[in-house]
């Protein structure tokens, strides 16, 4: 692997270095580093129409110009953007035309998290789409979900077989120029997943994408992008999970959701990237810009996220409550252990009438980390009768750790409730030692009372995930108490 | 069923008990009586194996192991019970899915297979009986919101579930009503039998008068300074505690 980088570095400081993208079209990575020549080179690699490429190449020389946020309460240390790969195909053939031939180790993985990509899970009805480092490896159920019209593939297959819906959605939650990892993605970005549901059409199973970092050095920068048609309805789960790497691994996805009128789309992420070891060393930057637009009238946009992984994670998802008695929801649970930082929350602007929003977020620390919960309500002026109710509650593992609440609001219409509730408590010795006395070790009832803190959120999940996701929280745990 | 012997224990360098020695045969009720600090919560709690107390000597056997050696889990699994004096409060922990856990993980130490759903819940039906407790307040967070009565009612519940073979009510009757105590010593009374045993620490008399004792022990300045019969109780309601305390004072004195 590290000879490979070597070869890799090589490249990139030869002198043939820009012609290196021409002869070497068909490798597996692009080298280190990025300029429009790599902008390029991801577009022609993708065989994108020339308005995408275009429109990649704006975004490029639009973040050129912008800073990187500093406002997050987390430390790191300065990302060296050109000491990333942002491009690399995993060695397997693309798309492959049996679900035999994916990767046993990615499969494994699935199986971990609950979600299989093998025969019989498929009766239980989920529809997956599984993204390795920069491409689509597999996706599930197409055929079975082409019939109702509902469109389930990668983003790549997307920009070749329906462009016109690309063209007239991408971008158009999350602006190409909204901040600087939402621009870095649009210059970059390699797949992801595209989710259509058409008029009336209530998708009969759970679509999910499946992301994992797998290469060394190479960043992800994942784009979905999913709409929901008048008066349809979808349940999408994403997963994520990367190997364990000394170096830190940057991802910035943006993910955008637009909700046509009576339409209801409920995105749930269980987010288990690798978080670095005990010490701190190496682990995922999740730096990721998700929003929604409830678009149309009685639209709705729920957001669902477990998060335990990542080194820092740096989102707020999002929803636009444009259209008349729209809803919004955000249902969190963060997890931070050992050397973690976690800077995540929402924005819910009520822009239409009646309007209503309701955040639940729950943050757990433990060893010496830092979690913090940022959310902004905003009531526009023409936002008559808006609702917003937020519950923001925060449980601490130890003495060591941190836990911190920005919540912002601003209001412009007086006839909207704005309501806000906060807590923070911590796991109580007196509390683990009565689960103690009845027969329940120390890491049973420590998973057991941070179940029962976030089960709230933990209800909002499928069913199918809500299991494993509890398992999730108790494993990121282990080792914190006693 | 356990043998106290010589047990002393500190905290934080300061002596609480000064030694224990106090042997409960199965089938047998057991008060432990006496003035505020003089020690009675202490000797539940370590028994029971709370850390915050150092054993400094002594040897508690139970059932033919070393008690003081076990963990406070492992305790609970082999059948020692505490009623706790507070019982604690777990947000978004329902009292069923708590005690389920708690059912599972003692089956599981003594080689059993966990419980399932219907024998799970024939078994509460039969034992909420036992304490006129209600299945809604099962369903709510563990003591979330209880009343004192509701919270104690809610401990001699867990225990007839969890079926020990030694239980210790440390001071529970304590924030009780009248009806709240019947109720609770009802559960106690209905749950004795000859193959186990109780520890009833209490400071009045009153509890014994539901719970019947067939030992009493006075615990002043963390020593037993005099056992006797249930009529023991009965003298000191009548004295109070402040005879012992002077007759005692001298010879610690001396």
């Amino acid at each position: 692997m590290y000879e490979e980088n070597d070869d890799i570095l090589e490249q990139v400081t030869s002198s043939e270095y820009k012609y290196g993208f021409v002869t070497d079209i068909e490798a597996d990575s692009a080298p280190k580093g990025l300029s429009e020549d790599i902008v390029r080179f991801i577009s022609a690699k993708k065989k994108e129409p020339e308005w995408l490429l275009e429109w990649r190449l704006k975004a490029y020389r639009q973040w050129l110009n912008m800073v990187e946020p500093t406002w997050p309460n987390v430390k790191y240390p300065t990302i060296n953007y050109q000491d990333i790969i942002y491009y690399s195909a995993p060695k397997q053939k693309i798309a492959p035309n049996s679900l035999d031939e994916v990767d046993p180790e990615l499969r494994k993985t699935f199986e971990k998290l609950g979600i299989s990509l093998t025969e019989q899970k498929r009766l239980t009805g989920i529809a997956v789409d599984a993204v390795m480092d920069s491409v689509s490896v597999a996706t599930t159920f197409k055929e079975e979900l082409a019939e109702l019209g509902i469109i389930f593939c990668s983003m790549s297959e997307a920009v070749q077989e329906h462009p016109e819906l690309v063209k007239q959605y991408l971008g158009s939650v999350v602006p190409a120029t909204d901040n600087y990892f939402s621009a870095l993605n649009s210059a970059v970005f390699t797949d992801g997943s595209f989710c259509f549901i058409p008029k009336g059409v209530r998708c009969p199973m759970e679509l999910s994408t499946y992301f994992r970092i797998n290469a060394a050095n190479t960043g992800q920068f994942e784009r979905t992008l999913i709409v929901a048609e008048e008066g349809s309805y979808v349940s999408y789960l994403e997963g994520c999970t990367a190997p364990m790497r000394d170096e830190n691994q940057l991802h910035a996805a943006v993910v955008e959701i637009v909700s046509h009128a009576h339409a209801e789309v409920k995105y749930s992420t269980v987010q288990n990237w690798y978080p670095g070891d005990k010490e701190g060393k190496g682990g995922i930057y999740n730096f990721v810009t998700k929003r929604g637009i409830c678009l149309g009238d009685h639209s709705k946009i729920s957001w669902t996220q477990v998060e335990t992984g990542s080194a820092v994670t740096w989102k707020y998802p999002s929803v636009i409550l444009k259209g008349d008695k729209s809803v919004g929801e955000f249902y969190s649970v963060a997890v931070t252990n050992n050397y973690q930082q976690a800077d995540t929350g929402t924005k819910m602007m009520h822009i239409g009438k009646n309007t209503r929003s309701r955040i639940v977020s729950k943050g757990i620390s433990a060893g010496k980390s830092h979690n913090s919960y940022r959310g902004l309500v905003q009531v526009g002026r023409k936002a008559t009768n808006a609702r917003n109710f937020s519950q923001c509650d925060s449980l601490l593992l130890g003495d060591k750790c941190g836990a911190h609440t920005f919540p912002y609001i601003e209001v412009k219409n007086n006839s909207s409730i704005v309501e806000h509730e906060a807590t923070t408590s911590k796991i109580g010795e007196d509390q683990i030692f009565y689960c103690n006395q009845r027969g329940i070790d120390t890491e049973t009832a420590v998973a057991l009372i941070i179940n029962g803190f976030a089960k709230e959120v933990m209800n909002q999940l499928p069913m199918e995930f809500a299991v494993e996701a509890q398992k999730l929280l108790a494993i990121s745990l282990e080792g914190s108490v006693g | 069923m356990i043998k106290i012997t010589n047990l002393q224990a500190s905290i934080d360098e300061k002596p609480i008990l000064r030694g224990i020695n106090l042997e409960i045969k199965a089938g047998e009720v057991h008060a432990i009586m006496g003035p505020n600090g003089s020690g009675k919560s202490t000797l539940a709690s370590v028994l029971a194996g709370r850390d915050h107390f150092n054993v400094t000597g002594g040897s508690v056997e139970f059932m033919g192991k070393d008690l003081l050696e076990m963990s406070p889990e492992d305790r609970a699994r082999e059948g020692v019970f505490l009623a706790f004096q507070y019982p604690v409060e777990i947000p978004g922990v329902s009292t069923t899915n708590f005690i389920k856990t708690a059912v599972n993980e003692t089956r599981k130490y003594r080689g059993l297979e966990p419980l399932d759903a219907v024998n799970f819940l024939k078994m509460m039906k039969e034992k909420m009986k036992l304490v006129n407790i209600d299945q809604s307040l099962l369903s709510r967070s563990l003591n979330e919101g209880f009343s004192g009565g509701e919270k104690k009612r809610n401990e001699i519940f867990q225990m007839a579930m969890l079926e020990p073979k030694l239980a210790i009510l440390d001071e529970t009757d304590s924030g009780l009503d009248i009806d709240a105590l019947r109720i609770v010593a009802n559960g106690v009374n209905e749950y004795r039998s000859k193959d186990n045993a109780f520890l009833v620490v209490t400071h009045y008399q009153r509890l014994l008068d539901y719970i019947v004792p067939d030992f009493v022990h006075v615990l002043y300045n963390g020593r037993i300074v005099r056992s006797g019969g249930k009529e023991l109780a009965l003298e000191l309601e009548e004295k109070g505690y402040d005879f012992i305390k002077n007759e005692f004072a001298v010879t610690e004195e001396a």
